[in-house]
């Protein structure tokens, strides 16, 4: 898939931003660039301090320390209305005394335009978001996904350097979800604005973004493209919040630069690509493997490298099977997804089964 | 025992309702009912159908500067008091800061202390100030009086109003007081009526603070109370108690109206999932 090409030019630079309210900190130490034309998310658990983050890009709220700032500018002492982002807020925050019209065109009263320019930008912020017709509707009668959209023409049509949205999508339901996600990245590369997305569903986060970052308790975890934040996370934390992933315990045998050996009791001695941020901690490190990188092996088929267990467990999912399997030596069971197109619903619990894997799936973690 | 709470909760409660509506009600029905008989004095039988009491009514110089008098000090307790309201609502719902309940509850408090005892401290406070007894000194008794209810409608219209709606119209470039002209203050709008009315109405009606506060000038209670002396005037009471009373409920109507219709819209409009 061709890479969309990316201007380098920086948008938002956050240098060490701290937030604290007492003694908590509700960010720490937060440094990362957005380039122009990005679609970033921020994603993490409720309490991770992305928000806060978010806010503070918006002007809601200010660091305690560091620095924020917009296409070179810096933010500071900058009042929310004079900042060049808009903001998709999680409730959506539509006036409810105002129809769609006069909520989109709330921004632009200010500027003064022209009565035929005012309109046209408004009728053309409309068509984005596919609301043509449904202006002079009242707020009251629009649906939760149609609410949405006008919260986005809202903020779109002040043709912002940046558009921040709060959880977007949190309170549609999961069909409408999944089909605003792709009408939002679609929009994003159409308008080619910056988009800075907060979230709390990785799915959400994997599917729209150009860069996420993961965090934690304040902090950033990890910050990368959403392949390489999936197939290779930091740590345990990141791994596991975004999706399943096996943990194995292993040995680190050598480390150099930019590879490890490891000893495992279930995968034997693997080599493997060392990851940047790994800082070795004692002599254990863990291993990890992904449910759907692991095949179950039919028949007589072989594979270079494989690992033989039980089935002990299997969970139906309509599309998918979960299996969990017993691996002799691994303290834990794994977990492997399997399509159910060859009959991984059929298996028996009990069966000894071999699953196939590939040594470039295993990820090593710092412990 | 089943049979019996059968009783209790069938006939005999709504039996109990129906005698507590018409306790209450009874006496406000004989008023308009004697101010339209012909006879001086009000008892049964009904001598006849007149209007004549309402027509004299406008034909009297001193019930006219009475009402005037109440219109002047209802307006100006209903200003102050929504003003103070607004500012006390908007802090109470809004910000969180130590004393919070303690404060409200403060505010809320001569709604139930002894009208009677309020009056006499405010009289007493007064004059040690040496102010002089006008109809500003009702006005500020009013106020104090009338502060509780405009709280109370007030609060309803600003609890849950959406605190993001006033960030997306400041994100979307405006000034602290664009957003409150543009966004609070039309959000809101059917509360501060709602307390305007409320707080008329409670003026209009009040008699105790007005009798203790007021100088020479008379408001509508006080004429009437007045006019109690002459047996020749009640059927005129009669004819003005009427008149107050119908405007009472009217306002209090309305007002009650806007009151849900604000709390409606800030509750339903501002929320996550509305």
């Amino acid at each position: 898939m061709p890479e969309r090409p990316q201007a380098e030019r920086p948008m938002i630079e956050i240098k060490s931003v701290t937030r604290s309210y007492g003694a908590f900190k509700a960010l720490d130490d937060a440094s990362l660039t957005i380039k122009e034309g990005e679609f970033f998310s921020l994603l993490g658990p409720s309490g991770c301090g992305k928000t806060t983050l978010l806010r503070m890009i918006a002007g809601f709220d200010n660091p305690t320390s560091g620095s924020i700032s917009v296409d070179g500018q810096s933010m500071e002492g900058i009042p929310a209305n004079r900042r060049p982002t808009n903001m998709v807020f999680q409730s959506y925050a539509i006036f409810p005394h105002l129809n769609v019209e006069q909520n989109v065109a709330y921004g632009l009263k200010r500027l003064k335009l022209a009565g035929s320019e005012e309109k046209r930008r408004v009728e053309e912020a409309l068509a984005q978001v596919s609301l043509t017709g449904l202006g002079k509707r009242l707020a009251t009668e629009l649906s939760g996904g149609q609410r949405q959209r006008v919260a986005l023409a809202r903020a779109l049509v002040m043709r912002p350097k940046v558009l921040l949205l709060d959880e977007p999508l949190s309170a549609l339901d999961k069909k409408l979800r999944e089909q605003m996600q792709v009408e939002l990245r679609r929009l994003q590369q159409a308008v080619g604005i910056t988009f800075v997305l907060v979230t709390h569903d990785q799915y959400e986060a994997l599917a729209m973004s150009d860069r996420i970052a993961v965090m934690f308790g304040g902090r950033i975890a990890q910050i990368a493209s959403p392949k390489e934040i999936y197939q290779r996370p930091v740590n345990r934390q990141v791994a596991d919040f975004l999706g399943g992933m096996n943990f194995v315990k292993a040995e680190i045998v050598e480390e150099n630069g930019a590879s490890l050996v490891l000893d495992t009791l279930g995968f034997g001695r693997i080599k493997t690509d060392k990851p940047k941020a790994f800082v070795r901690n004692g002599g254990a490190a863990t291993l990890g493997i992904r449910p759907e990188r692991l095949r179950v092996l039919w028949d007589n088929a072989t594979a270079k490298f494989e690992v033989a267990g039980k089935v002990v467990e299997r969970h139906y999912f309509g599309e998918i099977t979960h299996l969990i399997v017993e691996i002799p030596g691994l303290e834990k069971p794994l977990s492997v997804t399997e399509t159910n197109d060859f009959g991984a619903d059929d298996i028996p619990v009990g069966t000894s089964i071999r699953l196939a894997y590939d040594p470039e799936a295993l990820v090593a973690m710092a412990d | 025992m089943t049979t019996m709470r059968r009783f209790l909760t069938k006939g005999w409660l709504s039996t109990y309702a129906f005698l507590y509506v018409v306790f209450l009600y009874l006496p406000v029905i004989f008023l308009p009912i004697f101010s339209v008989n012909t006879a001086a004095t009000p008892k049964f039988p009904l001598s006849g159908f007149t209007l004549k009491w309402y027509e004299d009514l406008p034909r009297t110089p001193a019930l006219l500067d009475a009402a005037w008098n109440s219109l002047v000090v209802g307006v100006s307790a209903a200003i102050l008091s929504t003003v103070l309201g607004i500012l006390a609502a908007r802090s109470i719902t809004r910000y969180r800061y130590p004393g919070r309940r303690a404060i409200n509850g403060l505010i809320m408090a001569p709604l139930v202390l002894p009208e009677i005892i309020v009056a006499i401290s405010l009289l007493l406070v007064l004059l040690q100030l040496g102010l002089s007894l006008s109809l500003f000194t009702v006005v500020l008794g009013h106020v104090l009086v009338c502060i509780p209810y405009s709280m109370t409608v007030l609060t309803a219209g600003f609890e849950g109003f959406d605190r993001s709606l006033e960030e997306a119209s400041a994100d979307l470039g405006e000034s602290a007081f664009g957003t409150f002209r543009r966004v609070t203050l039309p959000m809101v709008a059917p509360a501060i009526i709602s307390s305007l009315l409320v707080c008329f109405t409670i003026s209009l009606d009040e008699f105790l603070i007005a009798f203790f506060l007021t100088g020479t000038e008379a408001t509508l209670p006080i004429y009437i109370w007045g006019q109690l002396r002459f047996a020749s005037k009640l059927p005129g009471v009669l004819a003005l108690g009427t008149l107050l009373l119908a405007a009472s409920f009217l306002l209090m109507t309305i007002a009650e109206i806007l009151r849900r219709r604000a709390a409606k819209r800030t509750q339903n409009e501002g929320g996550l999932y509305a």
